[in-house]
């Protein structure tokens, strides 16, 4: 079974809807033993990084999802979730993050030229930077949907798919059994089902 | 890098879809789901639902749409028509919609935009505008633009977007179905005016005036079309192949 983390963060609606569509059982919680119980997590999440971190941490949802992604449990982190995955951010303020990938979260704006806008908002190609089990349903060019003013950066050794956008931004990322993606699977067509579909396949313990 | 986004619009009244549509092979041509389902499968790279219904049972029809097609269709919906509440924002968001847009209602309640986008983030708040040219003057006009405001477009625009709008769709009611191609002084205008997508709507008769919207405002985001679109005069894939063709950056 499937468990989306409820830590009181935007809606589920399109992410439950899609995972449905290719048959997955899904629970949406923050009951730390339908967590625990879960095969597989998916922490989403849509607003400002400070706020959604102090959620997180208020539950004990942290600690927790930090002890169950180092148990080895298939952790897929989506856009703001994306983020929280990481050290730190620099949205609004300096936050801390979960620490599960190395690196940092900036702003969009401190990369691309001025006349470019911002939020990367819409359609972009994927560019796949390393071979991971994630994306192995996905073709270099693929599009996926983008919407996000803050992206993750110095994670070079975990990142295993870029989109250009004026600069070079981090579309997702892997450490082992911890990945994230920058963009909304839910929303990427049959693109992103085939990424969900890749996720719903992994299993603690397996070799990455 | 990002690509031009074609945007069907589907118009709702009473759960149907309004405008005949004609296609092969579409069992139940006015029902929203069904056309969005074969707009997404065509490669639509966004849709608009605009709600036309004036009673509250058919709101409450639309929603049920709206959530019906969420469940099946996996790109972007944005929703528009009788947003004139923060509760209306939740109301649609609920079912499924990522964008919710804004007319009549922030035109009267300007301070909705700052509300919504404090709460539901800039990228879901779309200022959808209007706009009909008066000499040398382009205004805001209200209620599906049978009402001239008076109001500056580009002074709205702008005020709109300092304000919380993430994304603006600007419909000129000069070249709104005639057929004659987008209304490119007042769009490049608007491109110039502000720094969030903008979405161009209104006049498209044929696959060359996407390629010219494109062409002569390389700043531009989108390009919307109904009726062209239901009635199969222009499809999907034809489209972006000419684009593509044509230099232009295309999903496909």
């Amino acid at each position: 079974m499937l468990a989306i983390v409820d830590y009181g963060v935007g809606n589920f609606f399109s992410l439950q809807s899609c995972l449905k569509r290719i048959n997955q059982e899904v629970v949406v919680t923050k009951d730390p033993e339908v967590l625990t119980a879960a095969e597989r997590i998916i922490l989403p999440g849509v607003g400002a990084f400070g706020d959604a971190a102090a959620k997180l941490r208020q539950g004990g949802l942290d600690k927790l999802l930090c002890r169950l992604a180092g148990e080895g449990k298939p952790l897929l982190g989506i856009c703001l979730g994306m983020q929280l995955l990481f050290e730190k951010s620099y949205e609004y303020g300096e936050h801390e993050g979960l620490g599960l990938i190395k690196g940092k979260i900036v702003p969009v704006n401190q990369v691309v030229p001025d006349n470019i806008k911002v939020p990367h908002m819409g359609w972009n190609a994927l560019h796949i930077t390393r071979p991971h089990p994630l994306l192995q349903y996905v073709k270099e060019g693929d599009f996926v949907y983008f919407v996000h003013s803050y992206f993750g950066c110095e994670c070079a050794h975990s990142t295993i798919a870029t989109a250009e956008y004026g600069a070079e931004l981090t579309a997702a990322v892997a450490e082992g059994n911890v990945m994230g993606c920058q963009f909304h699977p839910e929303k990427s067509g049959a693109v992103g089902a085939r990424i969900l579909q890749a996720f719903m396949e992994m299993k603690a313990g397996q070799a990455w | 890098m990002i690509t031009k986004r074609i945007v069907p619009c589907l118009d709702v009244r009473d759960g149907l879809v309004v405008k005949g549509v004609n296609f092969v092979g579409l069992k139940d041509v006015g029902s929203p789901v069904e056309l969005a389902k074969y707009y997404s499968e065509q490669g639509a790279d966004e849709l608009v639902f605009y709600d036309i219904t004036a009673s509250a049972e058919g709101r409450k029809i639309f929603t049920g749409i709206l959530e019906e097609t969420a469940r099946q269709v996996f790109i972007p919906l944005m929703v528009g028509g009788g947003i004139n509440s923060v509760a209306d924002f939740d109301r649609v968001l609920k079912c499924g919609a990522d964008k919710v847009s804004v007319n009549s209602g922030a035109i009267a309640h300007p301070e909705l935009i700052g509300e919504a986008a404090r709460i539901y983030g800039d990228q879901c708040v779309v200022l959808s505008v209007d706009v009909k040219r008066q000499g040398d003057k382009y205004c805001v006009c209200a209620k599906g633009g049978r009402e001239n405001t008076g109001k500056d477009a580009l002074e709205w625009i702008r005020w709109a977007v300092e304000h919380g709008a993430g994304e603006v769709v600007v419909n000129s009611m000069d070249t709104d179905g005639v057929k004659q191609g987008f209304d490119i002084e007042l769009l490049a205008k608007v491109c110039a005016a502000v720094k969030v997508p903008v979405i161009a709507s209104g006049g498209a008769g044929k696959i060359q005036d996407f390629i010219d919207l494109f062409q002569k405002i390389p700043d531009m985001d989108a390009g919307l079309a109904a009726s062209i679109f239901h009635f199969g005069e222009v499809t999907i894939p034809e489209l972006k192949r000419q684009m593509a063709a044509a230099g232009i950056n295309v999903r496909i």
